[in-house]
């Protein structure tokens, strides 16, 4: 877990293209501008964690889930960003169930029936793993 | 939507899902957090970001015009609602010699209460005392 006070913190390489994406082209951010929005950010998901954790404790729940998280953003007062939240979290699950059903079907492979469909899913999987490797290394260069 | 999946650039989300996570676990109440929870924070936090650096880039009254300042950040922090969680964190930055008039000025608007409370000599707490009694 957070072992560091460091831990806290969010890559600074991340959060400058995140800025970046939403201020207009030849815009400086200043490097105190920086580590401020960096803070704010890690401020934002420990204020968002609490008040969803109010939430799924009112529900007598112990795991936070998706309606908490929504239901700590209209709370905040970040109504704004409640429908592009469902909007990328409905892509998100279909993502995630398509990986799903790729790690299945490959179990099937003795079924000669899925055969053929299971071969599309392994290229699917393949070209996902793919990705994540991608990511991976965009990761390490952030930090 | 083929699009957005593929390629590094239009990624779902950006920031990465385990160091959110050690964020969100570092809160003591927290037990467990489910996969959906978890990209929907990621992805409120990058939300949360754009529009921090955006509303402050519009609404700052920063010297510099093609620029995002720490300046523009806390005044966004003290003046909109929203954002007033942040005060504490981006604090305006004030000129010493101001603090220091500031300092003066509060002291001498708290002297008068001040009196009656932080007095160590004895005999003046007993007239304090009797004082209270009295009235």
């Amino acid at each position: 877990m957070a072992e560091r006070p460091e831990d806290l913190n969010l890559p600074n390489a991340v959060i400058t293209r995140i800025i970046k994406e939403a201020l207009p082209d030849g815009v400086n951010i200043s490097k105190e501008a920086r580590s401020a929005i960096s803070r704010a950010a890690s401020v934002f998901v420990l204020y968002a964690t609490s008040c969803a954790n109010n939430f799924a404790m009112k529900g007598k729940r112990k795991t936070l889930n998706a309606g908490d998280v929504l239901s700590a953003m209209e709370e905040m007062e970040f109504q704004r960003f409640i429908a592009p939240l469902k909007e990328s979290l409905e892509v998100y699950r279909r993502e995630q169930k398509g990986k799903k059903e790729a790690r299945k079907d490959k179990d099937r492979k003795a079924d000669s029936e899925e055969q053929d469909k299971s071969r599309e899913d392994d290229n699917d999987d393949d070209d996902e793993r793919m990705e994540e490797e991608e990511q991976n290394d965009e990761e390490e260069v952030d930090n | 939507m083929a699009a957005r999946l593929s390629g590094g650039e239009n990624r779902l989300v950006s920031l990465p899902l385990s160091r959110i996570r050690v964020i969100m676990k570092s809160s003591p109440e927290v037990s467990s957090i489910n996969q959906d929870a978890l990209f929907l924070t990621a992805k409120a936090t990058e939300l949360f970001v754009q529009y921090l650096a955006s509303y402050s880039y519009k609404h700052g009254r920063g010297k510099e015009k093609n620029a995002l300042t720490y300046s523009d950040l806390a005044h966004t922090a003290e003046e909109c609602e929203t954002f007033q969680f942040l005060a504490d964190i981006l604090p305006k930055k004030i000129l010493a010699s101001k603090y220091l008039k500031m300092l003066e000025k509060e002291k001498r608007d708290g002297e008068l209460g001040e009196c009656d409370e932080e007095d160590d000599d004895e005999e003046d707490n007993d007239e304090a005392v009797d004082e209270a009694v009295g009235s």
